[in-house]
């Protein structure tokens, strides 16, 4: 699904803080990635989610070079990604519901079709009872919830999740990891950048740690 | 994508009660963010600019058309005082010598009384007309269509009045189509100054609500949105302020040229309501010159969201 090839990546003309990477992410594997931080976790995720270009090597995603890919074809790949990012990224003009419906919106769906999907999920997540609230006035583990109900609800082929439990407590945190696993079972390969090692000691995953620009994967 | 698959979280006994009733989505752009207020206005006075200038070319053009058919349908002959002639035999011959050729339609000499009266607003009245070198005036209507043979008729006209000149009004018609263009000329120019000023102010606009909108425009790349979605949801708003704008702008140009008429009227008899009316008419537009500042309208509308679809394609690009 996912093959890098001596990927390596600088911002500017700095030093390369990405060297060497290669990797297979094979379809509906689950693994956690981590490493300390400014390892390079983000920008690795940043270049599965095709948001940066390498400044060398191979990213093959879903079968295509993802050098040779237009801005459309960029667009649709990024349909088969879901992504939680650390800052969540919610529209504050819209509600929780409008939030995690979006991706659904912009493949031209009809709302009636995925109302009541949206709505389970928002419940599962326990965000049942804020659908009609706006994310200013949410918590940040209630914005992290809503972040990754949007990154699962259209069952992504790849699900990237960069600290998905930083803002939630224990048991929380223990509830959307078998949401994560539940999304694997059913066919999403998943990679979740993570410190927490209370929540990799969860679940027997194969691990990748980025140390010094490096990877070294524990299978 | 993964319908094949059963529900994503089995909820169990947690299945909600709530109703899944339909709901009212915010819009993928909200209104409030693009200042529209500014635009609409820039908009909407540009719109007024390009209608009045569009109006009045449109009303100079028509009556110079008017002015110019009338003049050219009609040629004057003076007749000079000479010595040893009779003006009176001279203008009664030169007259009779104008009918009798092909293509006029009307002879008009003008007689003594009349010419004095012609004269009476630089003369003043009482003037005796016996006392001064007057040349007197014919007057001939040309059948339209008809090109007069003006050499023949000069000809013809000096063999029995000898000091008797012809004018067909050709240098005042060349003066008039010389104005007339260099109207219309202006008023194209205007009009190209005034589409340039509002594509730059629209583009402005619409870089700025790129700007104020950027987070936006991120998550949706996130989800999957490509340029056109995006653009689309951006061009909505712009076409939207584009017509307010120009439905205000143009709405006022044709109100102002409604009301045109009854101002023109309450100045007839002043100087400058005579000196409009010579130039201008009767200061009314046409149903067809309403079409046209209409269809100018939608045009500025139409050329806003240009403008506004070109800049959203070339910001989204430094966007990701």
């Amino acid at each position: 699904m996912v093959r890098f090839e001596n990927v390596g990546l600088r911002y500017g003309l700095g030093p390369e803080i990405l060297r060497d990477l290669t990797f297979l992410i094979p379809a509906h594997s689950f693994q956690f990635l981590t490493g300390p931080s400014g390892a390079g976790k983000t920008s690795l995720l940043r270049l599965l989610f095709l948001s940066l270009r390498p400044t060398r090597g191979l990213v093959n995603l879903f079968g295509q070079d993802v050098s040779l890919l237009g801005k459309d074809q960029v667009a649709n790949m990024r349909q088969r990604i879901g992504i939680v990012l650390q800052d969540f990224r919610l529209l504050d003009h819209m509600t929780t519901y409008e939030n995690v419906a979006l991706p659904f919106r912009v493949m031209g769906r009809e709302e009636s079709s995925y109302r009541r999907e949206v709505i389970d999920l928002l419940r599962w997540v326990g965000l049942g009872e804020r659908m009609d609230a706006l994310p200013p006035i949410l918590s940040g583990g209630e914005k992290q919830r809503a972040a990754i109900a949007r990154a699962v609800i259209s069952r992504p082929q790849l699900l990237l999740a960069d600290e998905p439990t930083g803002s939630v407590d224990p048991t929380l945190g223990r509830r959307l990891l078998r949401l994560f696993i539940e999304l694997n079972r059913l066919g999403t390969a998943v990679i979740i950048a993570t410190h927490d090692i209370t929540l990799m000691d969860q679940y027997e995953a194969r691990r990748m740690v980025l140390h010094q620009g490096r990877l070294h994967i524990y299978e | 994508m993964g319908d094949e698959h059963g529900p994503l979280v089995d909820l169990g006994t947690e299945r909600p009660q709530v109703p899944a009733r339909a709901r009212n989505m915010s819009p993928i752009v909200p209104r409030a963010s693009i200042s529209g207020r500014a635009l609409v206005a820039v908009v909407a006075i540009m719109t007024f600019l390009a209608s009045i200038t569009t109006g009045t070319v449109l009303l100079v053009s028509a009556s110079a058309a008017e002015w110019q058919s009338e003049v050219a349908s009609e040629i004057t002959m003076q007749v000079r005082p000479q010595a040893g002639r009779d003006l009176e035999r001279d203008v009664t011959a030169a007259a009779e010598a104008m009918r009798t050729q092909p293509g006029i339609v009307q002879v008009k000499p003008f007689t003594k009384d009349e010419s004095a009266r012609l004269l009476e607003p630089w003369l003043g009245s009482g003037l005796s007309i016996e006392q001064l070198p007057v040349p007197r005036v014919v007057v001939a209507r040309v059948q339209p269509g008809t090109t007069l043979d003006l050499a023949a008729l000069r000809k013809a006209v000096t063999q029995v009045a000898p000091s008797a000149s012809v004018d067909d009004h050709r240098a005042w018609i060349e003066r008039m189509r010389s104005m007339t263009g260099a109207t219309v000329l202006a008023g194209i120019g205007i009009l190209v100054l005034v589409i340039a000023a509002t594509i730059i102010s629209v583009s402005f606009a619409t870089r700025g609500a790129m700007a104020a909108n950027r987070p936006i425009v991120e998550v949706l790349h996130f989800v999957g949105a490509g340029d056109r979605y995006i653009a689309n949801h951006f061009l909505r708003h712009f076409l939207r302020l584009g017509l307010e704008g120009g439905l205000i702008g143009g709405g006022a140009a044709m109100l102002g040229f409604g009301f045109s008429e009854s101002i023109a009227a309450w100045f007839s008899g002043t100087p400058v309501g005579d000196q409009f009316a010579a130039l201008l008419g009767t200061f009314s537009l046409p149903p067809s010159g309403y079409l046209a500042l209409a269809v100018q309208a939608v045009a500025i509308a139409a050329i806003t969201a240009w403008a506004s679809r070109r800049t959203l394609f070339a910001t989204l690009d430094d966007i990701d």
